[in-house]
C-alpha cells in the first residue's frame, strides 16, 4: 500500500471516531499568507517548546532546596564551601551530568531567545498596525506573555541560588519593600521571615516550574487559536485585499515549513549553547549577601529595569515618620506600570484618535502610519537609552568612559531623545511618503544620463510596475476626525477637554503627505 | 477603502512562475538527492552526539581558534545536537521550497459580525435571561451576591496568611550589641586596631560563640566594613568622628540603596561604590551619597576597643541597615 493510501486510512479512522472530516478538511487547506517578519512570532513559539523539553530536563537533578551543605563534588575550586543545596545540585548539573551543562546553557539560550522573539513580534505588530480590530483581544494576550516573561526568565535565572541570582532577588525584595504600607508585610510573606530566609527558592522553583508554564500554556494556546480563527493578517500587494488571504495552504507547505523551522530555531539554539558559554554560576560562587561580583548585570530583558533604577535620582520623602523610596518606586514599578498599562490599551487609544472601528486585515506599511511609528520609535528609544544604562558600568570599562557620564547622559538622554525620535521618526515618514508620490508619478531612477540639444543633462526616469504603483497606492488616508466643541445646535459639548484632546490627536495622527490621486495621474497624461 | 476612489487599479494576482523541480524531472531528482543528504548530515549529527556521550570523557580540552580552549564532551554533545536537528530543520524547508506545490491561493474571509438578524436575537436573548432571572429587579439578589462573591475572595488571602510571619523587630536589629567583638570574616578572629593599616579595608562580622550558627539571615544584616584613614583625612561632625577609633571608621556593608554589598572601595578617592546601581558613598564625610540612587549614607557603627585592645561594637546601629521600608523610622 502507498504512504498516500496509509494516510487516508488514518483520516478515515479518525473521522469514524470523532466526525471532524468538515472541520479537519477545511483546516488542513487553510491559508497563510507569507513574509519572513510572521516567523518571529514562531521563534517564540519554539523556544517555549525548548524551554519545556529542557527544563523538564533539568527538574531531574535539581534540587530547590535552601538548606545548607558542603559542597563535595567534582569542580575542584568550591571543594568543602558551604552553600544551598540547590546550588551545589546546579554545580552537579553542570559538572556530574553529562550533557546537564548543554542543557542549562540551551534553556538559558532558549530563555534570552524567546524574550527577544517575543519582543521582535511585538514590534512588528506594532508598526504595522496588525493588533488593529479585530485582534485586540490578542494583542492584550500578547503583552501579558511578555510580561510574564520577564517574570518568569527572572525566576528562572534566581533559581541556581549563586551569588548573581541571589544579588538580583535582594534587590526584587527591595522592591517589594518600597512598597507603601504593606511593603514590609509582602517581603514578610514572600520570603517566609526577614531576608533571604530559607522558603524563597523552594517557592519560586514551583512557580517557574507550573503556575507560570501553565498559564504559559493556557494563553499562548488562546493566541493561536485567535490568529486561526480571524485568519493572518497580510501586507498589502497585487490581488490581496481586506476580504481575502493570500498564501500556501497548511497542507503541505505550511507543515513542513513551520516544522522544518521549529528543529533549525532548536539546532540553533543548541549551537548557541554548545560553542558559547552563559552564566556560567561555578565562576561566581554561592550567594552570600555580603559579596557581590562587580559588573553585575541581570539578563537582557531585565536591563532597562534595572537601568531606570540606576538613573534615578535619590530621592526619599519622609512624613509622620513613614518612609517613602521614591528612588525604588517610581523606575521599579511606577514607570514599567505606565508603560504596560499604556502597551496593552494602545488598540484602544488609536482607535479613539481615528475613530476607526472597522476590521482590518491589510497591514500598513510603517511610513503610513507616522505618529504610530513615531510613538514606537519613541518607545525604542526610551527603552535602548536605559537598556544603556543598565549596563552602564560594562560600557564604562570597555570603552574607558566614567560611570558618572554615562549615568548623566543617560539621565538627560532618556527625557530628551525619545521626543527627538518622535519628531525624526515622523518626519522620516511622511519624507518616505513624498518619495512613494514621486515614484508613482516620475518613476524610477534609472541612472542613465541624456545630454539634450542644449547641453543640459537630464536623467531618464522609467514608469514603476503596476504592481508597485499599486501597493504605493493602494492605502487609505484618513481625515482627521471633525470634533468642534460647540454641536450642531450651538451647545458646547460634554467633556470639552477630553474632545479638545481627541481632536487635536487626531489632527496630529492624520497628518500626511497626500497619496497619488487619480487627478494627478490624469494631469500628467495631459502633459 | 471603497469610498476613495482607487489611483491604481489592483492588477491581480502576479502570474505563476514554475520552478525548475516543476518544470525538469531531473532538476526534482536532485532536489529530492539534496534533501536526503540533508536528512544524512542530521544522522551524522546524532552519531557524533552518541560518540561523544559514551567515548569522550569530560576532562578533555581541544584548542579552538576564537573559541579558545573548549570541553570536548560538551562540544561533541552540543554540535551533534545542533547538527542532528539543523539539517532535519534544513531539509524539510529545502523539501517545502523545491518539490511541494508553491501555487499561492487565495481564500475568502468572512465578516465576523453576524448577520443583523441573528445579532439582534442574540441580544434579545441575553437581555431575557438577564430578565428572566430577576437580577434587574431583584436588587436584594444582585447585592448580597456581589458582596459574598466578593468577600469569599477574602479565603484565599486570609489562607495565604501563614505564608511568613508579620514584620517584627528583628527587621530594624542586628546582631551588633554593646560590646560585641568585630572578627575577621573568613576567619572568626577577633582583631586589633593594629592589624588594619592604614588605607586599608576589611569586612568584618559580629562574633558569635559558635560560628556554626551564623546564617545568610545575620550575615543579610550584620556585614560591616573597617576602613583605616589617617584621622586628619576625615571631614566629619564631632559626634561620627567620636564613633570612630584611630582613624578605623566601620558602615554597615548592606548598600541603603537595595540592599547589595556596598564591595568597591577606592582608595585613592576615598569612596564606596556599590556594583549593583554605582550609589556612591564618601567615606570620609560618613558615608554621604555623592553619586546615584541611594538616598541616605550607609548606617555608621560606633566602634572602641575593650581593654586588651580588640575592636568592639560600643553600641548597636541606631537605625535599621539596609534598604528602606515603609515604617523604618517607627521605633
Amino acid at each position: 500500500m502507498t504512504v498516500e493510501a496509509k494516510l487516508g486510512q488514518v483520516a478515515n479512522y479518525v473521522d469514524e471516531r470523532t466526525g471532524a472530516a468538515a472541520f479537519l478538511k477545511k483546516s488542513l487547506k487553510k491559508v497563510f499568507p507569507d513574509h519572513w517578519s510572521f516567523l518571529l512570532g514562531e521563534v517564540a513559539l519554539y523556544s517555549f517548546v525548548i524551554l519545556l523539553l529542557s527544563g523538564t530536563f533539568l527538574t531531574f537533578w535539581f534540587d530547590p532546596s535552601m538548606r545548607e551543605v558542603v559542597y563535595e563534588g567534582a569542580y575542584q575550586p568550591l571543594e568543602g564551601v558551604k552553600m544551598s543545596a540547590a546550588y551545589a545540585s546546579a554545580l552537579h548539573i553542570s559538572f556530574e551530568v553529562r550533557g546537564g551543562l548543554l542543557m542549562r546553557q540551551i534553556h538559558h539560550w532558549a530563555a534570552l531567545i524567546f524574550m527577544a522573539a517575543i519582543v521582535a513580534h511585538l514590534l512588528r505588530v506594532f508598526f504595522t498596525g496588525a493588533f488593529r480590530k479585530p485582534r485586540e483581544g490578542n494583542w492584550i494576550i500578547g503583552v501579558g506573555l511578555l510580561t510574564l516573561g520577564i517574570v518568569e526568565g527572572f525566576l528562572g535565572y534566581s533559581l541556581p541560588d549563586d551569588l548573581l541570582s541571589g544579588t538580583g532577588i535582594r534587590i526584587a525584595e527591595a522592591i517589594i519593600q518600597a512598597i507603601p504600607v504593606v511593603g514590609s508585610y509582602l517581603s514578610y510573606f514572600a520570603f517566609g521571615g526577614v531576608f533571604p530566609g530559607e522558603l524563597f527558592i523552594p517557592r519560586i522553583y514551583i512557580v517557574h516550574v507550573l503556575l507560570l508554564p501553565g498559564a504559559f500554556l493556557a494563553l499562548i494556546t488562546v493566541h493561536l487559536m485567535l490568529v486561526w480563527y480571524q485568519k493572518h493578517t497580510q501586507y498589502p500587494g497585487p490581488g490581496r485585499t481586506e476580504k481575502n488571504v493570500v498564501g500556501y495552504q497548511l497542507m503541505p507547505m505550511y507543515m513542513a515549513k513551520a516544522g522544518g523551522f521549529f528543529f533549525i530555531v532548536f539546532g540553533v539554539t543548541a549551537f548557541l549553547a554548545a560553542v558559547a558559554s552563559i552564566n556560567p554560576i561555578w565562576l561566581y560562587g554561592p550567594y552570600t549577601p555580603a559579596q557581590i561580583s562587580a559588573g553585575s548585570q541581570p539578563d537582557w530583558y531585565m536591563g532597562w529595569l534595572d537601568g531606570l533604577v540606576r538613573m534615578a535620582p535619590p530621592i526619599e520623602t519622609y512624613f509622620f515618620g513613614y518612609t517613602v523610596s521614591w528612588n525604588i518606586l517610581i523606575p521599579g514599578l511606577i514607570i514599567p506600570g505606565i508603560l504596560f498599562t499604556g502597551m496593552a490599551l494602545y488598540p484602544f487609544i488609536e482607535s479613539w484618535i481615528t475613530g476607526d472601528k472597522r476590521e482590518h486585515h491589510l497591514l500598513d506599511r510603517p511610513r503610513n502610519a507616522p505618529n504610530r511609528t513615531a510613538l514606537g520609535a519613541m518607545s525604542l528609544t526610551f527603552m535602548m537609552v536605559t537598556l544603556i544604562n543598565g549596563g552602564n558600568d560594562l560600557i564604562a570599562t570597555h570603552f574607558d568612559l566614567s560611570i558618572n557620564q554615562i549615568m548623566w547622559g543617560t539621565r538627560f538622554g532618556v527625557l530628551i531623545l525619545p521626543p527627538l525620535a518622535f519628531i525624526i521618526t515622523k518626519r522620516l515618514c511622511l519624507s518616505l511618503q513624498r518619495a512613494d508620490r514621486e515614484l508613482v508619478l516620475h518613476g524610477r531612477e534609472t541612472g542613465r544620463l541624456l545630454r539634450m540639444p542644449s547641453g543640459e543633462f537630464v536623467e531618464v526616469h522609467e514608469p514603476i510596475s503596476p504592481e508597485k504603483a499599486f501597493i504605493l497606492t493602494s492605502h487609505e488616508q484618513m481625515p482627521a476626525l471633525d470634533l468642534p466643541a460647540v454641536d450642531a445646535r450651538g451647545v458646547k459639548r460634554a467633556g470639552a477637554l477630553k474632545n479638545k484632546l481627541r481632536a487635536r490627536l487626531s489632527k496630529a495622527n492624520a497628518e500626511a503627505v497626500p497619496k497619488v490621486s487619480v487627478e494627478d495621474l490624469k494631469e500628467i497624461e495631459n502633459h | 477603502m471603497s469610498s476613495q476612489l482607487e489611483p491604481i487599479k489592483d492588477p491581480g494576482l502576479p502570474a505563476h512562475v514554475h520552478r525548475k523541480t516543476d518544470t525538469d524531472p531531473k532538476a526534482a531528482d536532485r532536489a529530492e538527492r539534496q534533501v536526503a543528504a540533508m536528512f544524512g548530515i542530521s544522522a551524522l549529527g546524532t552519531v557524533l552526539l552518541i560518540i561523544s556521550y559514551v567515548f569522550i570523557p569530560d576532562d578533555v580540552f581541544v584548542f579552538i581558534p576564537i573559541m579558545g580552549n573548549q570541553n570536548a564532551h560538551q562540544l561533541g554533545l552540543g554540535l551533534g545536537m545542533a547538527i542532528a536537528l539543523f539539517f532535519i530543520g534544513l531539509g524539510a524547508i529545502h523539501w517545502a521550497k523545491t518539490l511541494m506545490p508553491d501555487q499561492e491561493v487565495v481564500m475568502q474571509r468572512h465578516e465576523f459580525r453576524s448577520p443583523e438578524q441573528d445579532r439582534k436575537d442574540f441580544v434579545d436573548t441575553v437581555k431575557e435571561g438577564a430578565a428572566s432571572s430577576g437580577l434587574g429587579r431583584r436588587s436584594l439578589i444582585k447585592r448580597s451576591l456581589g458582596a459574598a462573591l466578593g468577600l469569599s475572595a477574602l479565603s484565599p488571602i486570609l489562607l495565604l496568611r501563614d505564608l511568613g510571619p508579620l514584620p517584627g523587630p528583628e527587621q530594624k536589629k542586628t546582631n551588633w550589641k554593646s560590646g560585641t567583638y568585630l572578627v575577621t570574616d573568613p576567619g572568626d578572629r577577633r582583631i586589633k586596631a593594629s592589624d588594619l593599616e592604614v588605607g586599608s579595608v576589611a569586612q568584618v562580622m559580629p562574633e558569635f560563640a559558635d560560628p556554626k550558627d551564623r546564617h545568610l539571615d545575620d550575615i543579610a544584616k550584620d556585614a560591616l566594613l573597617l576602613i583605616r584613614l589617617r584621622p586628619s583625612e576625615f571631614n566629619l561632625e564631632p559626634d561620627r568622628l567620636a564613633m570612630t577609633h584611630e582613624g578605623i571608621i566601620a558602615f554597615s556593608k548592606i548598600c541603603s540603596h537595595m540592599g547589595c554589598a556596598v564591595a568597591l572601595y577606592e582608595q585613592t578617592t576615598k569612596h564606596l561604590l556599590c556594583p549593583c546601581h554605582q550609589s556612591t558613598f564618601d567615606v570620609t564625610r560618613a558615608a554621604k551619597v555623592i553619586f546615584g540612587p541611594a538616598a541616605r549614607p550607609l548606617p555608621q557603627l560606633d566602634i572602641t576597643v575593650d581593654d586588651e585592645g580588640y575592636l568592639i561594637a560600643r553600641k548597636p546601629f541606631s537605625e535599621p541597615v539596609g534598604p528602606s521600608f515603609w515604617g523604618r523610622e517607627k521605633s
